[in-house]
């Protein structure tokens, strides 16, 4: 194995046992969120995002990395995005979590894992048709919050974090 | 005996430690966190080895043919990662029933098993229609303030919230 196989490996184990020990990839946690009874992810989440926005921006403006942005495609990231959220509410696992709850021997998260397989195969035969009409509408290209405003990253990374803070200040004080 | 080996890490300390691990993953080796198209290679590789002649007219499949790759062996090390804190904290558990599943819908495998291969085709076809999961459209997507992660996350948490709406009716009936 290369190096970039042995990265892949390690960094996995790590954010394994990080998800593991805090209980994110459970069901109970994942599907407490979109219940609205139980913010565990998302305090997870916003955690990672707070820490990894500085970091990715501050090692951008070092010179020493470059980001990697998804295109932007309104109709296929809407559209798309329901329909995960309705397979993730059913499942109670998202792609990286199943991986992770298999880990720890939930069966239902490896049976999870074959629909995926066969979800990904049913996309590949309806790909082209994702890519014109409606589904196709508001191509953006790779573009950043930065990008769209046309205002300074830092300005933004304080703007987003204070946003970040106050939806986890409103969990804490509701006891999610 | 009572163990503190079991208790759950505070979710705002190991999210923090997760951020690091994804800064460092990209200042060392490029990479950013994301899941998903590891299913749909997968999937191309599954689906070649019965229709090898159908999968070379899917452009999809050759634009995401399989490889071994960062992103499969990252996957396989959440899943190591998972294994070896759950052995050491003894929440090991093998079972097809989450409990909150178990609290509304009782312990019918093939009505979990249904449900979780629907779901599971689902959560890939939406993944790969709007570009990426939870990890690459959530944490990587938000990390880098991409509009498309925005867009994304609000949609997969909004479609979450209907079906588990439906599921399991408003949160003070269950």
């Amino acid at each position: 194995m290369n190096t970039e196989l042995w990265g892949g490996l390690i960094t996995g184990i790590i954010f394994g046992i990080l998800m593991q020990r805090s209980e994110v990839i459970r069901y109970d946690r994942q599907v407490g969120a979109v219940r609205l009874i139980d913010m565990t992810i998302i305090k997870f989440m916003l955690s990672a995002i707070l820490v990894g926005t500085v970091g990715i921006y501050q090692l951008r403006e070092l010179g020493m990395i470059a980001l990697s942005v998804k295109g932007t495609v309104v109709g296929n990231n809407v559209v798309g995005g329901l329909i995960f959220g309705a397979g993730w509410a059913l499942l109670g696992y998202c792609p990286g979590t199943a991986a992770g709850a298999l880990g720890e021997g939930r069966l239902d998260a490896l049976i999870g894992m074959l629909g995926m397989l066969l979800g990904a195969i049913i996309f590949a035969e309806v790909y082209p048709y994702t890519q014109t009409g409606s589904l196709a509408l508001g191509n953006y290209g790779k573009i950043t919050l930065p990008d769209l405003l046309g205002a300074d990253p830092w300005l933004l990374i304080v703007g987003v974090s204070v946003i970040y803070l106050l939806i986890l200040y409103t969990v804490e004080k509701l006891k999610l | 005996m009572y163990s503190r080996r079991g208790l759950p890490w505070d979710p705002y300390i190991s999210g923090a430690l997760a951020g690091l691990l994804a800064v460092a993953s990209v200042a060392l080796l490029g990479k950013f966190f994301g899941a998903s198209t590891t299913f749909a290679r997968l999937g191309g590789a599954l689906e070649s080895s019965v229709l090898p002649q159908h999968v070379q007219t899917l452009s999809y499949f050759q634009k995401y043919p399989f490889k071994m790759d960062w992103q499969l062996m990252f996957l396989v090390g959440i899943t190591a990662g998972a294994f070896l804190a759950s052995v050491w904290s003894r929440t090991f558990r093998l079972t097809l029933f989450p409990d909150m599943w178990k609290h509304r819908f009782g312990t019918s495998p093939v009505k979990r098993s249904i449900t979780a291969f629907i779901g599971g085709i689902l959560a890939a076809f939406g993944a790969r229609m709007a570009g990426g999961c939870p990890s690459g459209h959530g944490l990587s997507g938000l990390m880098q303030m991409s509009i498309s992660g925005y867009i994304s996350l609000i949609c997969f948490f909004l479609g979450g919230i209907i079906i588990a709406r439906v599921l399991y009716g408003r949160r003070d009936e269950a």
